[in-house]
């Protein structure tokens, strides 16, 4: 009863207690949940357009930070090492094109699953060896980004939002809208959406397989870079993030691997929800720091109910 | 001429069955064992037992286990490491509670651990598949290695959170422990791996080990001759972690001699994952020539500069290895995505050929 | 058992207890939709023990749905399959294979990274019992069960005369073979009852040819009672015993070739006259 009680009342008790506190815990998870998002659009982007499921998106978000930050360390000023960073973004995109995909097309999923890891495993270590394996801390008041925090009263109570992200969840926002738009309404984009569907028809477009893929990679790496920045504010720069890396993978496994709003709305609940329960059910009752293990889990038990997660296409077998 | 096969017929099914059709495989072998089991104890040193020898067998086993579940039942896991970790504290706990038991036997049942779990963790795959497959054992690892770190009964509540070994005698022999000899702990594990990989082998060439394939290959037709998917893939999840988990328990009892929770943590699952695909997915050989190859790299790595006499920093040697091993693995799935066994075989081929072309 | 040539010696059909001409299979009033698509309507047909039954129509009749239905891939929403005195409507595939249907595919579904060999011992796996204890020790029962198996595989390997491809893993095989190994795989299932879908699509006239003979020759030596789906007319008509007609999911004949090929709504189906 005892037991049965503290899972399956109190914590709700707790959040009706202290208003304010859920809220703020909201905020964080909200926050979360964005940076998610993030990663896991890059990764359905490439997915879409090229069958690729890229376990390397998240370990590019480290890469891009750190690049910047390295880049920054060595006397490269704040405003110019982003631009710099996207031509490095951009030549990677190339790179990878070139050396890894193109030989690779037509091989079977896994083996360019594969690949993404071998991917992953090379991008860690060349980027410990040219910046260093140690912490380093975002160059986040060089570009400019709101450093304080704003406090509100709600409730009675008390909720502080930090500026930087409240400027992470702006700037996703806007991001993601110029990434739809672009995605709907010009040729390229149109381009990489029916790649997914039929390759013949996006060749008929007259641009090259190649081009799309260095492009959608590119794309990828561009939001790397945005999602880097802001949890490299948060977070410090390390390959420590990699966790998040990890993370985008049930974002995407709830979404859908296909769906951009999957990956948004999967982003978020996870983002949530993982607070919550850290919060309200992990801290108190299992000693804390589930949320390595939440979003997987989770995931597993949705899918477990809808196998082609929330907004996937149902796959009927034929033979 | 050294592969001449052409005098070798088959007069009956059962010469055809056995381990060995060609014979020059059946001498080869033999001269591996008599290498592994002979030469190689009386040459070895200290440091290459234990960091060449013991850690080669080691990972090639739990790759072995891993190809199982990847590589011929085509079911992607990427919580190798964890169930590595559940076959380690399993053995703990069975050896710290019955402190007489025979080692042997106290390995061989925390395997039982290991595939209980796996099985429980493989129970999705019944609905999920593919990619969406990956999220269950990563479930399973990420939540697993927070177990080894908060259920204080596992480690016997010993308050820096991790499990040693003890001194543990074998027939009067200490086999593990601080004061365990590198020869012994050898000679052991050796005999473990050569006896699961024998196992290993009967199970793969068998009827089991043509279903495991068939649901890899295709699993509506796999059920459309009969084969009960359930079974199959549990029964793949089940002994593919009962090995993981043996070679989960040598890995600490036979080698570390204590281990954290996060030794069990996703670079061990991928450095396992690695072995098996750079050996080659649905190869049993594999596993040992893709062990040697992770194992050895670092080792290499860091005493080659040294002896040339480049002045090299170990953390720049650390992250040179994480580096090449990324290009390796690209590299081999251009080249040869079914690893080095395949070349073993091309290899092979072109001496039965020789010194003919055709 | 009377003495018959050797290369004909292969695996017998099951023993199912139903004579020669008796009803094996009765279809009754299945329907199947798949969202909208009504892919069968009220079909109702029967198969006889030892007979060449030929399911035929344009395509997107629902012919390869119907297989689906009475392999046990496909529920259909209304209707009941009575196999071998056992009335159903739903049930697992692998149950199907159990009662004595086996059957072929009509886009190769074969295991692709496996040799000829191991492909058709698949066939075999339902037969083979020997447990897991048995098989890691791989000498005594299991190595007996494994080689008594062999040797049926062999026979059926001989008999499609696919022996230079034993070893073959069957991804690097021509379509042709292929589809053969498909046969074999089937074959060893010691089928009562073989579906076949579309076995000669894609084929040379050669290969037909070869293929004709082994199923009249399966049929025939082994009484094996056989369900066939195909678009060759030739085929069809000189192969089997009945033909039932599909067209957009509903019956609209079923009979002796000779009927069916001078029935009106046959030749317009046929022809693309419009409803
Ligand atoms: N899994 C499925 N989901 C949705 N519709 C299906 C499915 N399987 C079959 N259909 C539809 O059912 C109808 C009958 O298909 P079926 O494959 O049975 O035709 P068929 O007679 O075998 O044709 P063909 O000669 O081209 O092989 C078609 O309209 C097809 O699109
Ligand atoms: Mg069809």
């Amino acid at each position: 009863m005892e037991f049965l009680n503290s899972i399956l009342i109190k914590p709700f008790q707790d959040m009706v207690a202290a208003p304010d506190f859920l809220l703020q815990v909201l905020w964080e998870g909200l926050v979360a949940g964005v940076l998610y998002a993030l990663i896991a659009l890059g990764f359905v982007l490439i997915y879409k357009s090229s069958r690729i499921f890229n376990f390397a998106q998240g370990i590019m978000v480290v890469f891009a930070a750190l690049t910047l930050v390295g880049l920054h360390e060595k006397g490269v000023p704040a405003l110019l090492a982003v631009p710099l960073t996207l031509v490095v973004m951009f030549l990677l995109a190339v790179a990878i094109e070139r050396v890894v995909l193109r030989p690779l097309v037509n091989q079977p999923d896994i083996i360019l699953f594969m690949a993404t890891i071998g991917i992953t495993l090379f991008l860690v270590g060349f980027g410990e060896l040219i910046f260093g394996g140690e912490n380093k801390v975002m160059i986040t008041e060089q570009l400019g980004i709101p450093t304080g925090s704003l406090t509100f009263e709600p409730f009675g109570g008390f909720v502080s939002i930090e500026q930087k992200d409240l400027t992470a969840v702006i700037g996703a926002v806007v991001l993601v809208a110029v990434l739809l738009v672009f995605l709907n309404k010009s040729k390229m984009g149109r381009a990489i959406r029916a790649l997914g569907d039929d390759h013949q028809a996006a060749l008929s477009v007259g641009i090259s397989l190649s081009t799309i893929w260095i492009l959608v990679w590119f794309i990828a790496g561009i939001i790397a870079l945005a999602t880097g920045i802001v949890w490299g504010a948060r977070a410090g720069v390390s390959f420590a993030l990699e966790v998040i890396a990890y993370k985008a993978l049930p974002v995407l496994m709830l979404g859908g691997l296909e769906s951009v709003l999957g990956a948004i709305i999967g982003g978020l609940a996870i983002g949530i929800l993982e607070k919550l329960f850290e919060i309200y059910w992990g801290q108190p009752l299992m000693g804390g720091n589930t949320e390595t293990w939440f979003a997987f889990v989770f995931a597993l038990i949705v899918l477990l109910f809808r196998p082609q997660g929330l907004f996937g296409e149902r796959i009927i077998e034929r033979v | 001429m050294l592969y001449r096969t052409a005098s070798q017929f088959k007069t009956s099914y059962h010469a055809d069955h056995a381990l060995f059709p060609v014979r020059q495989d059946a001498w080869l072998l033999g001269i591996i064992l008599i290498f592994a089991y002979a030469i190689i104890p009386m040459t070895a040193s200290e440091f290459t037992f234990n960091a060449l020898l013991i850690p080669v067998l080691i990972y090639a086993l739990a790759a072995l286990g891993l190809n199982i579940l990847t590589g011929y039942a085509g079911q992607l896991s990427l919580g190798t490491g964890a169930f590595m970790g559940v076959g380690a504290y399993a053995c703990f706990k069975i050896i710290t509670a019955f402190p007489d038991l025979n080692i042997v036997v106290a390995i061989a049942l925390s395997g039982f651990f290991s595939a209980a779990v796996g099985v429980a963790f493989g129970l999705p795959s019944l609905r999920i598949k593919g990619f969406y497959l990956a999220i269950t054992t990563l479930a399973a690892q990420f939540f697993l290695v927070w177990l080894f770190e908060k259920w204080g009964w596992l480690y016997n509540y010993s308050s820096s959170g991790a499990i040693q070994v003890p001194n543990i005698e074998m027939f009067g022999i200490i086999v593990a422990g601080p004061n365990a000899s590198s020869v012994t702990q050898y000679y052991f594990v050796l005999a473990v791996v050569t006896a699961v990989t024998w196992l290993a082998i009967n199970i793969t060439r068998g009827r089991i080990g043509r279903i495991w394939k068939s649901v890899r290959d295709m699993d509506i037709a796999a059920e459309l001759v009969g084969i009960n998917l359930m079974k199959a893939k549990l029964s793949a999840f089940a002994i593919s972690s009962y090995i993981v988990g043996v070679a989960g328990a040598l890995f600490v009892f036979l080698w570390r001699g204590a281990a954290e929770p996060n030794l069990f943590d996703i670079p061990l699952s991928f450095r396992v994952l690695f072995i098996a695909i750079i050996g080659g997915l649905g190869s049993i050989l594999g596993n040992y020539l893709g062990a040697i190859l992770i194992v050895a790299l670092p080792v290499v790595l860091g005493t080659l500069p040294g002896m040339l006499g480049i002045p090299i920093q170990s953390a720049t040697v650390e992250h040179l290895n994480v580096m090449i091993v990324g290009a390796t693995i690209i590299l081999f799935l251009i080249v040869e995505p079914h690893g080095l066994a395949r070349f073993w075989q091309i290899i092979r081929e072109k001496l039965i050929m020789w010194p003919f072309p055709h | 058992m009377n003495a018959q040539p050797e290369h004909t010696a292969i695996v017998a059909a099951r023993d199912d207890g139903i004579a020669p001409g008796e009803l094996l299979m009765d279809v009754r009033n299945v329907s199947l939709r798949f969202g909208g698509v009504k892919a069968i309507t009220d079909i109702s047909f029967n198969v006889r023990k030892g007979e060449i039954r030929a399911i035929i129509g344009p395509n997107g009749a629902g012919k390869t749905s119907m297989l689906n239905v009475i392999n046990g891939f496909y529920t259909p929403q209304e209707g009941t399959i009575t196999f071998r005195g056992v009335e159903r409507r739903a049930m697992k595939p692998h149950h199907a294979v159990r009662q004595g249907i086996a059957r072929t595919f009509q886009n190769v579904a074969l295991f692709k990274g496996m040799s000829t060999l191991d492909n058709i011992m698949t066939g075999r796996s339902v037969k083979m019992n020997r447990g897991l204890g048995w098989q890691m020790l791989w000498h005594g029962p299991a190595l007996r069960e494994e080689i008594e198996h062999r040797e049926k595989v062999e026979e059926i390997i001989d008999f499609l005369e696919i022996q230079h491809i034993r070893r073959t893993p069957v991804g690097k095989l021509p379509y042709g073979l292929q589809k053969r190994v498909e046969l074999g795989r089937a074959l060893a299932m010691e089928p009562s009852l073989l579906l076949l879908d579309e076995p000669m699509a894609g084929m040379n006239l050669e290969e037909k040819e070869d293929m004709s003979r082994f199923i009249l020759d399966v049929n025939r030596q082994r009484g094996t009672t056989i369900c066939l789906i195909e678009h060759d007319m030739g085929v069809v008509m000189d192969l089997s015993d009945r033909v039932v007609v599909l067209d957009y999911g509903k019956k609209i004949a079923d009979g002796v070739p000779d009927e069916v090929k001078s029935n009106q709504q046959v030749i317009d189906a046929y022809l693309g006259v419009a409803h």
